[in-house]
C-alpha cells in the first residue's frame, strides 16, 4: 500500500506501544503481531499522529527532516500494512 | 515478528543490553500434568504445593500489565489442570494481556474450543510430538496423540483459525516434517517446531532424542524453504551458521528480551533452564516481578556483552552466537564454548573429548515417581536402556 501522507492517522485502536531504548514495540491484540519501532524518532511520529492533522504534520513535528521523509513515509506504510496505524476517520 | 524498515543500529543490539520488560514471557502456572512426556523441559508430573495462588497470579497479572507485557505464554506441566486456569486466563486478557497457552488437548472440550474460538487475546498450541500415533506416543504417552489431533478437530470445528501445532523436533519424528505441516493445515493451525533441549528430564533422552547432525541439515533446509510459514521462536538460531539465517532474531533472548516464571514464582532467565545458575529471583519478593527483570544480578551479567571463549575465533560467530546457553549448560559443556549441535561438530568434538562427565541436573523434579509410560513399549523403543543411561550421567 502506499501512505497518504495528506491524512490523519492514528495508533490501530487494538494496538499497544511499549517505548524500550530503540524506539517502540508494537503489539497488535487482534492479529497478536508484534512489530519493532527502530528508531526513537519513528516513536515520536507514531505518538504525534493523534494530534495532528495529517501524516506529514506528524512527521514534522517528531523532527523528521525532508530528505528523511521518503524512509519515514515507508516506514509509516510498513506499520499501516499490518494495522499498527490507522487512517482516523 | 515484523521489522520496520528505519535507520538505525542493530536492533539486535539493543536486544542484547536489554529491555524495558521481556518480549517473550513463559509462565509456566503448574508442575501438575497428566502426562510423563519422557522429554519434560520442567520435569512436570506433581503439582508444587508452594504453587501461586489464584490471588497471586492475579496480581502478577496487574504487574504484568503495568510493564506492558502485552502477551505471555502460559506452560506448565499441563495448565489447564489448574482449576482456576480459565479465571486467571479471563483476568489475563480482561487486563490486556493476552495469552498464548500450550497444552496436551486434554481439557479442550466443544464448549472450551467454542469460547477459545470467540477470543481475540487468546492463542492455543497443540503439543504433539509424532505425526503418527506411534512415533508420538513414545514420548508423550499412549494415547496423546488421539487426544492431540482431537483438540485440534474441536478448535478446527469451532472456528478457530490459526492455532498453533507445537513439535519438539527429535531423531525419531523429524522424517514427519511434510505430515506435520499437512496435519497443520488440514486443521487449519499453523505449525510450530521447536529445538529439543536437554533440560529437565530431556537431559535423560537428549544423547537418543536429539537430530543427528544430517537430520540438522535436512531440518535447515526444510526451514529455510517454508520462511515465515512455519514458525520456529527463535528456536533454530544455532542452524544459522550453515549460511542464511532463518527467520527471527537470531539471538539467545535468556534474561534480555526473554524469561521464565516457575508456577512457584520463581524467575528465570529462560524456560529451558530451570536451575539455580540462571535464577533471576522471585516474582514474591519485595519489588516483584518488574524488579526481578530490571535489577537481577543474573540479568544484569546477561545484558553485558558476552565472551565468546572457544568461539571468539570461529568465521561463523556472528551466525550462530555461540549457540544455546542452556543447550550448553544441561550437556556440560563450558557456556563460553560450542553449542552441543554446533553445526561445524565443534560440540560433538568437546562432549567427545570431555567423556563421561557430571552434568548439571535441575533445580527442581516434579515428576510422579512412578512414571506412567507402560514398561511394555520401552522394550521395542529406542529408550529402552534409559535407567542405565541416566545412572551413568546423573548426580
Amino acid at each position: 500500500m502506499t501512505i497518504d501522507l495528506e491524512r490523519p492517522w492514528r495508533v490501530g485502536r487494538q494496538v499497544a506501544v511499549r517505548p524500550e531504548p530503540f524506539g517502540a514495540l508494537a503489539y497488535h491484540f487482534g492479529t497478536r503481531r508484534l512489530s519493532f519501532i527502530k528508531t526513537r524518532k519513528l516513536l515520536a511520529v507514531v505518538q504525534a499522529l493523534a494530534e495532528q492533522p495529517s501524516g506529514r504534520e506528524a512527521c514534522r513535528v517528531a523532527g523528521v527532516s525532508d530528505a528523511e521523509l521518503p524512509t519515514y513515509a515507508r516506514a509509516l506504510e510498513t506499520l499501516a500494512g499490518s494495522g499498527m496505524i490507522e487512517e482516523a476517520t | 515478528m515484523t521489522a520496520i524498515a528505519a535507520p538505525a543500529p542493530r536492533l539486535v543490539d539493543h536486544f542484547e543490553s536489554g529491555l524495558n520488560a521481556p518480549i517473550c514471557l513463559t509462565w509456566e502456572l503448574t508442575y501438575a500434568c497428566n502426562l510423563a512426556c519422557v522429554h519434560c523441559l520442567s520435569s512436570s508430573g506433581r503439582r508444587d504445593p508452594r504453587e501461586l495462588s489464584t490471588a497471586e497470579c492475579m496480581a502478577l497479572v496487574d504487574e504484568f500489565q503495568l510493564m506492558q507485557i502485552f502477551y505471555v505464554n502460559i506452560g506448565g506441566g499441563e495448565p489447564t489442570v489448574r482449576r482456576d486456569f480459565w479465571e486467571i486466563l479471563d483476568y489475563a486478557t480482561a487486563h490486556d494481556v493476552g495469552v498464548k497457552f500450550s497444552t496436551n488437548g486434554s481439557r479442550i472440550t466443544p464448549e472450551i474450543a467454542a469460547r477459545l474460538a470467540a477470543s481475540d487475546y487468546v492463542d492455543v498450541q497443540i503439543s504433539l510430538d509424532g505425526a503418527t500415533a506411534a512415533v508420538n506416543d513414545r514420548v508423550r504417552g499412549v494415547g496423546s496423540y488421539a487426544t492431540a489431533i482431537r483438540a485440534m478437530e474441536r478448535l478446527s470445528d469451532a472456528g478457530f483459525e490459526g492455532f498453533k501445532v507445537s513439535v519438539v523436533v527429535t531423531r525419531e519424528n523429524v522424517g514427519q516434517l511434510d505430515d506435520f505441516k499437512a496435519i497443520a493445515d488440514r486443521h487449519g493451525a499453523q505449525l510450530r517446531l521447536t529445538r529439543l533441549r536437554p533440560s529437565g528430564r530431556g537431559a535423560d533422552v537428549w544423547d537418543e532424542l536429539h537430530p543427528t547432525a544430517a537430520q540438522q541439515r535436512q531440518l535447515y533446509g526444510w526451514l529455510l524453504e517454508r520462511g515465515e510459514e512455519v514458525l520456529t521462536g527463535d528456536s533454530f538460531f544455532h542452524l544459522a551458521a550453515y549460511g542464511d539465517p532463518l527467520p527471527g532474531l537470531n539471538l539467545c533472548g535468556a534474561g534480555r528480551v526473554v524469561c521464565l516464571v516457575d508456577p512457584v514464582g520463581d524467575v528465570y532467565a529462560c524456560p529451558f533452564a530451570i536451575h539455580d545458575a540462571f535464577l533471576a529471583g522471585n516474582v514474591r519478593s519485595p519489588g516483584g516481578f518488574a524488579t526481578v527483570w530490571r535489577e537481577s544480578e543474573l540479568f544484569q551479567d546477561l545484558r553485558k556483552p558476552q565472551t565468546s571463549g572457544a568461539c571468539l575465533s570461529c568465521s561463523q560467530y556472528d551466525a550462530c552466537r555461540g549457540g544455546c546457553m542452556a543447550a550448553k549448560f544441561f550437556t556440560g559443556l563450558p557456556l563460553d564454548g560450542p553449542d552441543p549441535e554446533c553445526v561445524l561438530g565443534r560440540g560433538e568434538s568437546l562432549l567427545d573429548l570431555l567423556g563421561d562427565r557430571e552434568v548439571p541436573r535441575p533445580a527442581a523434579d516434579h515428576s510422579r515417581r512412578k512414571p506412567s509410560r507402560p514398561d511394555r513399549a520401552c522394550d521395542e523403543s529406542p529408550l529402552a536402556g534409559l535407567e542405565v543411561h541416566m545412572s551413568r550421567k546423573g548426580s
